[in-house]
């Protein structure tokens, strides 16, 4: 019963407050829904020291229930989502200029929609909370409908994101008409043995959707649109946990439902292309960006694309990485929006050159960017630092290669900001006001009902916590990570151990690349790169054009 | 991109897609045929628990989760059209009073056609909710017809009428409770299927006239601040 | 070839696809989309269809009677209701891209990338 207490709390919260959230005042609202929210992990936790548990709901079997299944990755998972979900609701205390109770609503329903995500057994129920956390995705990117880019930004992913949902359907259809099956587990044991080209086209239509959701390339043109103008706590929970469930889910469709069909050797492949696309992209992307909170999302299509490569790679050690590097990852980048936040809440801008050393007074922010900068490159002992080891270490030397550039662009982009924005760093661009971009990009609107005095805690701590969460996070012994990841995967393996040479001296060179990189960026001039530029056009005809040529790549690396 | 650019990876894609859904179809059981494993599992469930229309067993009994989510989509979009189509900063609303919109000056015939119809189709929309556990229909497509119906005041008369026989706080908490009760009914108490109807007809309803209210409202009210 | 009405759902998806990436009016890309979304619909239910069967619904037929496959239905209605609140969804964002960009043509819509 505890589960579907656990599933029904925020739901049902947030049916409240949508209901009462007009004649409630704004403490109350904070309140209810920090609240449960906290009673939300609470529940979690105890799940998650329960062990293993599948719940039928409704009282239904096997044959034609719904089971909820909390196994150690999945209830972790969730967990992860809640407790960045919990920071996301503290920062947005005195931030927003409420409409009602509809934000706070729509944290509590995307919180649950996601925790119900990774912890349904069924496949359709799977696109139906998909479907779900991206309706309520694009109403909170959406959230601020007087900016244009906003507006422009939700269209986009509502309409890239939905169709790869559709992509998801057809093949769940064409999985039913297979085998009559819904469940992971039931399907998995119908099609063991089945090699036919048909389940492959399924294969790949099911992960379509997910791997729009993970921004693999080339799927990945919404987030940077959706990032770039959404809200900063919702921010949070994008970059932080939504789009690396989309990960989750390639890894346990293909394991739990597919493995015995789909020939590992061609998933490696294409998983391995996807994600490598994605984190080197990501990472030069998130170079040439100068809008920070565009940067970040660059920033984390690079690491998701890391993620992807944790997970294609379809060796244990590798998804203990991958495990260990979702929940370093979340920390460190919802962390870093916050500081994001921060520096839209007091200057109006998130444009790196506008902003030149007028951060030097911000101390808490700095750390926030300094430490999250250390976090995206792997400093030892974060959590991004042990995955990636884990990772390196299974996949041989060009995924250590992958690692480090990837970390190293990517950090070095964050360092850079830090340089320049916080200690004043580098030559001033001020006269650069480009002509061509009217104020609406370059002006945001602090996001705050009036301007506060100073920055209130509730908008840092959270970030502060949650960067050294993600820093500290490779202590966790590597047992724990380990066990959890085994009964998923099935494949049993010794504790993975990251604390190698080769994993402390590639965390190590990371960080000095990124420093090199922040460096080369301050003196040298970034490269304009037009032609990148010109592929992310904003243009929605683009997108779906290139989604429906991803589908085709992803069936030629599966089928040949 | 270009135009051209954009054709040739579409066309790539296309191509591709074309292929694919072709190696899929091949694949499949034959079209018509008797093999339905999950389906059929679910036949006896139904008539044991007096469910006449199976498909009302699936979605309110057997697979109520299913049914949760999208409940609660439905409460995501409506509440997304709340405050997506705010009136913001810089645009006024103007009073429904100050113009009648809508037409007006209709014929009295169409007048006299829509309030006749009005209560005939609530009605009809009560009773395709209410015998959606036994028919073809229940809470969705009862809904639907409840939602729109009121609508009918507007084509018959005008804005101001509709305004004010659809105040939005009441629909806004109607509809959100209804998905409350309904995600308690479908957790704890699957099964009840005529009262689970009966909220999703509720919020169907409310969702689709508060969806509608705000389209309503800025196509006719809302207007740039001069 | 008993198999044809199955590319049926194929042949839709790509005309919505093709609809919205050819699209000069974000109307018309939206409804493109469930366009798009409607061969799910078709999918699913021509996956359920079996000959000779009727729908399933015993109010006023034997049990034994054959029917249909009902949980495609089922699907299918949830889909359906999916499909038409992302509509609304993307249809009022599409009115305030309207209102504050003063255009509906993505070919004239600024791009997002500074």
């Amino acid at each position: 019963m505890i589960l579907q207490i656990a599933i029904g709390l925020p739901f049902t919260v947030a049916t409240l407050l949508a209901a009462t959230g007009r004649w409630l005042p704004r403490v109350a609202v904070d309140a209810l829904a920090t609240l449960t929210v906290s009673a939300l992990a609470v529940l979690l936790g105890v799940v998650l020291a329960g062990g293993d548990t599948t719940v039928w709901l409704g009282g239904w079997g096997e044959g034609v229930g719904i089971p909820l299944v909390a196994d150690e990755v999945s209830t972790g998972l969730a967990l992860t989502v809640t407790v960045v979900a919990l920071a996301a609701l503290v920062v947005s205390w005195r931030y927003f200029a409420e409409v009602q109770a509809i934000f706070h609503t729509l944290v509590l329903l995307f919180t649950g929609a996601m925790c119900a995500f990774v912890l349904t057994g069924d496949l359709f129920d799977s696109f139906v909370f998909f479907e779900l956390m991206s309706v309520v995705a694009y109403a909170l990117t959406g959230y601020q409908s007087e900016e244009p880019d906003t507006v422009h930004g939700a269209l986009n992913f509502g309409i890239v994101n939905s169709l790869g949902a559709y992509f998801t359907l057809m093949g769940i259809g064409l999985v039913y008409a297979r085998t009559g099956q819904l469940g992971f587990v039931a399907i998995g044991r119908q099609l063991h043995g089945d090699h036919s080209t048909m389940v492959t086209v399924a294969f790949a239509l099911i992960c379509t959707g997910f791997l729009v959701k993970a921004a693999a390339v080339p799927f990945h043109f919404w987030l940077a649109d959706a990032h770039a103008v959404a809200p900063t706590p919702v921010c949070m929970l994008f970059s932080g946990v939504m789009v690396e469930l989309g990960v989750y889910a390639v890894a346990r469709t293909y394991l739990t439902s597919f493995a015995g069909a789909v020939p590992a050797g061609a998933v490696r492949v294409s998983l391995i292309t996807f994600g490598s696309a994605a984190a080197l992209l990501g990472g030069v992307m998130c170079v040439l960006q100068r809008h920070i909170k565009r940067l970040l999302a660059y920033s984390t299509i690079s690491h998701v694309g890391l993620l992807l490569v944790g997970v294609g790679l379809l060796h244990e050690d590798a998804l203990a990485g991958a495990a260990w590097y979702l929940a370093g990852h979340a920390g460190v980048k919802a962390g870093l929006f916050v500081g994001a936040g921060a520096l839209l809440n007091r200057f109006e801008t998130v444009d790196e050159h506008d902003l030149h050393g007028r951060g030097r007074s911000m101390h808490v922010a700095g750390t926030i960017f300094l430490l999250g900068g250390m976090g995206l490159a792997g400093l030892p002992p974060s959590g991004t630092w042990a995955g990636k080891a884990l990772i390196e270490e299974s996949g041989g030397h060009w995924v250590l290669a992958l690692g480090v550039t990837a970390s190293a662009l990517t950090a070095g982009a964050v360092l850079r900001v830090w340089l320049r924005v916080f200690r004043g760093a580098g030559p001033p661009r001020p006269g650069e006001a480009e002509p061509s971009q009217p104020d609406a990009t370059r002006h945001k609107d602090a996001e705050t009902e009036f301007k506060l005095s100073r920055l209130p805690w509730t908008m840092l701590a959270p970030g502060v916590l949650l960067v050294l969460a993600g820093l500290l996070l490779g202590l966790v012994p590597g047992g724990v990570i380990g066990r959890a990841v085994e009964p998923f995967t099935h494949l049993p393996g010794p504790a993975p151990a990251p604390w190698t040479v080769t994993g402390v001296a590639s965390g190590a060179l990371a960080v000095v690349l990124a420093f090199a990189v922040a460096v080369f960026g301050l003196r040298g001039h970034v490269p304009r790169a037009a032609l990148l530029h010109r592929l992310h056009s904003g243009h929605v005809g683009d997108y779906v054009a290139w989604l429906a040529a991803g589908v085709t790549i992803f069936g030629l690396l599966l089928l040949t | 991109m270009s135009p051209r650019g954009r054709l040739i990876v579409l066309a790539f894609g296309g191509t591709g897609l074309a292929v694919l859904f072709i190696l899929a179809a091949l694949g499949l059981p034959g079209f018509g045929g008797t093999s339905h494993p999950y389906g059929q599992r679910t036949l006896p469930n139904a008539v044991a628990r007096h469910t006449p229309n199976v498909i009302s067993s699936i979605n309110f009994d057997q697979r109520a989760f299913d049914t949760l989510g999208e409940e609660l989509i439905l409460m995501a979009s409506a509440l997304a059209a709340v405050v997506i189509l705010r009136t913001v900063r810089a645009e006024q609303e103007d009073a429904a009073g100050e113009h009648s919109y809508g037409p007006a000056q209709v014929y009295d015939a169409l007048r006299l056609t829509g309030y006749l119809l009005l209560p005939v189709t609530l009605m009809t929309g009560v009773y395709i909710v209410a015998h959606g556990y036994l028919s073809p229909g229940g809470g969705f497509q009862g809904g639907v017809i409840l939602g729109s119906a009121i609508h009918l005041i507007y084509l018959s008369g005008d804005y101001p009428a509709l305004a004010r026989i659809r105040p939005i706080p009441v629909f806004e908490a109607g509809e959100a409770l209804a998905a409350g009760a309904f995600v308690i009914l479908a957790l704890g108490f699957a099964g009840q299927v005529t009262a689970m109807n009966a909220v999703v007809g509720l919020e169907v309803g409310c969702a689709v006239v508060l969806t509608l209210a705000k389209f309503f409202e800025q196509a006719l009210l809302v207007r740039k601040q001069t | 070839m008993s198999q044809l009405p199955y590319l049926v759902p194929g042949w839709i998806l790509l005309v919505g696809i093709y609809g919205i990436v050819t699209s000069r009016n974000l109307v018309h890309a939206v409804v493109c989309l469930s366009v798009a979304q409607s061969a799910t619909y078709v999918l699913l239910l021509s996956v359920g269809y079996q000959r000779k069967a009727t729908a399933p619904v015993f109010s006023d037929i034997k049990p034994t009677r054959n029917v249909v496959d009902p949980l495609v239905q089922a699907m299918t209605l949830t889909d359906i209701v999916v499909g038409a609140t992302v509509t609304a969804l993307l249809l009022a964002l599409t009115v305030q891209v309207a209102k504050r960009r003063g255009t509906v043509d993505p070919d004239e819509l600024r791009s997002l990338e500074p």
